[in-house]
């Protein structure tokens, strides 16, 4: 290494750092400035541009923005819990169950509805749900319906679509983890007279903690700020925060109000995703790879 | 409870029909999509009234097949050019990026690290709005100042292009990054021991290295591309994505025009992510 370092210039180091620093100062810093700067200016009486917290003070005035916040924040809680009580079977099951031959057919399987984008995902679930839909026809056809029934347009549908939609972030992790767990630690629990429930209470569990902990932050996040799923599948009472957002800069125009909704949603999901980190002492750059 | 111990026939059985809904779960909406493609029926629902190909093919007047869809076809040409820039961008910067952060030293590494990662825990749509914000703002400023209006600040294609190639250089940093740990650094020092100065060794010794790894990170930056929907709905301006173009149909009601471009999509997807995961493995035996 120390030839490299001896004969190494300055010039591959800037050419290098120039496209990075433009890249994230072009485009990630600079433009969060801006969208905090926007987020603190109002159109006072006169129709001029003035400095105010008024946009922030508008969201706690206004019941409905921060209620859709509050209620946005919840589902994306339900939504996490949900799509790793659901994964952590599937998880364990292709590591350990399965018969090793399968494991990898099993885990390609897995993965391969979600390279299709998410569009056709939640099109796919529109289709079979819908009151025309395929699963009604289905229903009507072996007679235990008599009138098809909207199963479409409300906060259930969301939540299986969102549910559905970050099953794989939180999938993968947890067969990373789990892969790594060394099977003779159950086996040497069963022997030893423990229960299923404690093995999993135990053992599973408390060694997938990392990979139950980087797929909860990565799903609770992607929902948080999912705008295709709540749109479709929710129903007219179902707003999302993201919605609002929308709502502000391109319905109403209304671009500062808009940036104080957008950056508390940052602000929301940065810290979340900091203290969830903290709690499990973990390292952003682990997580996300 | 696990391969190696005994399972009672119960706890087995159950586990399998668990996985079995879950794989159920996990295909139905999109057979159901790709089968209603084929449906002779003017609704994309049951019942079956026949095989057809008319979603395809048919030039119309009554049925419009993909292939003669005017609209729908050059929103998946928008979408092609956009991926096609994306990916070629991001693989350029991201490469930067991993050499940077691999090879280099400088003084807050740490801290340009930190948000190089950043884009990834930023929503899509925030990205999206900022950008749209900042690039407004660009462009107020410059024309109040040279008073010449520039078309690339405003919603349009390039503006898509820089808001997926934002947080896609991310991951095709982190890709090349994880391939250049494993290189081994004593062939730069035999070629630089050889005479060759640093570019030549990049050129002709690491990058050949990195070679699988930069077209698998090409290929996964073209499909975040073609597929972002999050970030493209507040930069797009007249000539609309695929997503956002289907996000409007389908929300406005639906043919089975939409089935058949789903079907392709599904059809196009999965043979280029086969194709990308054959090519990683052969290259890693």
């Amino acid at each position: 290494m120390k030839t490299l370092a001896e004969a190494k210039s300055k010039l591959p180091l800037f050419i290098f750092l120039t496209p990075i620093l433009l890249w994230l100062f072009l485009l990630i810093v600079l433009p969060h400035l801006d969208l905090l700067r926007m987020s603190f200016r109002i159109e006072n009486d006169y129709g001029d541009m003035a400095w105010s917290v008024n946009n922030y003070l508008e969201f706690f005035r206004e019941p409905i923005y921060w209620l859709t916040f509050a209620r946005t924040a919840l589902y994306a809680i339900i939504v996490t819990f949900l799509t790793l009580c659901i994964s952590l079977p599937v998880a364990f099951y292709i590591t350990k169950v399965a018969p090793p031959r399968f494991k990898g057919f099993l885990s390609l399987l897995l993965l391969m509805p979600f390279w299709v984008s998410e569009l056709v995902r939640v099109y796919g679930w529109m289709i079979l749900l819908r009151e025309s839909g395929v699963i009604n026809h289905f229903l009507l056809k072996w007679g235990i319906l008599r009138q098809p029934v909207e199963m479409l347009y409300n906060d259930v549908a969301m939540t299986m679509g969102l549910v559905y939609t970050s099953m794989l972030f939180m999938v993968v992790p947890l067969l990373s983890v789990l892969d790594n767990l060394d099977d003779s630690l159950i086996e040497a629990a069963f022997d030893l007279g423990s229960t299923t429930p404690t093995i999993v209470w135990k053992i599973i569990i408390p060694h997938a903690m990392p990979g139950i902990a980087s797929g909860s932050i990565v799903v609770f996040m992607l929902t948080l700020g999912n705008y295709l799923t709540p749109n479709l599948m929710g129903g007219k009472n179902s707003l999302w925060f993201t919605e609002q957002i929308y709502n502000q800069f391109i319905a109403s125009f209304n671009w500062n109000q808009g940036s104080a909704f957008g950056f508390l949603l940052l602000i929301i999901s940065s810290l979340i995703i900091f203290a969830g980190l903290k709690l499990t002492n973990q390292k952003l750059s682990r997580v996300v790879q | 409870m696990i391969r190696t111990l005994p399972q009672s026939r119960g706890y087995s059985i159950s586990f399998k029909i668990y996985i079995i809904l879950f794989f159920v779960f996990l295909f139905a909406p999109l057979l159901i999509t790709c089968i209603l493609a084929f449906n002779d029926s003017i609704f994309p629902a049951l019942p079956w009234k026949g095989f057809t190909l008319d979603w395809f093919f048919s030039e119309g007047p009554e049925r419009i097949g993909i292939f003669h869809d005017q609209i729908n076809l050059a929103s998946i040409w928008v979408s092609f050019k956009t991926a096609f820039f994306v990916a070629l961008f991001s693989t350029v910067v991201g490469t930067c990026g991993a050499f940077l952060f691999e090879q280099e030293t400088f003084r807050f590494k740490q801290l340009l690290y930190f948000l190089m990662l950043a884009p990834l825990v930023i929503p899509g749509v925030i990205l999206g709005i900022s950008i749209l914000l900042f690039s407004n703002t660009l462009g107020l400023f410059v024309e109040g100042r040279f008073g010449v209006d520039i078309s690339l600040l405003r919603p349009g294609f390039w503006l898509v292009v820089l808001g997926q190639f934002s947080f896609i250089t991310t991951l095709v940093t982190l890709i090349v990054s994880a391939q250049l740990k494993k290189f081994d650094y004593s062939l730069e020092e035999a070629a630089m021991n050889l005479g060759a100065n640093r570019f030549q060794v990049i050129f002709h010794i690491t990058l050949r290295f990195l070679k699988p790894a930069l077209l698998g990170a090409m290929a996964v930056a073209f499909l975040m591309s073609f597929e972002n929907f999050n970030t493209t709905l507040f930069l797009v301006g007249s000539d609309a994505t695929l997503p956002i173009n289907l996000y409007l149909q389908v929300r406005d009601g639906s043919t089975p025009v939409i089935n058949a471009i789903s079907f392709l999509l599904i059809i196009g997807t999965s043979s280029l992510a086969l194709l990308n995961l054959f090519l990683q493995r052969k290259h890693s035996k």
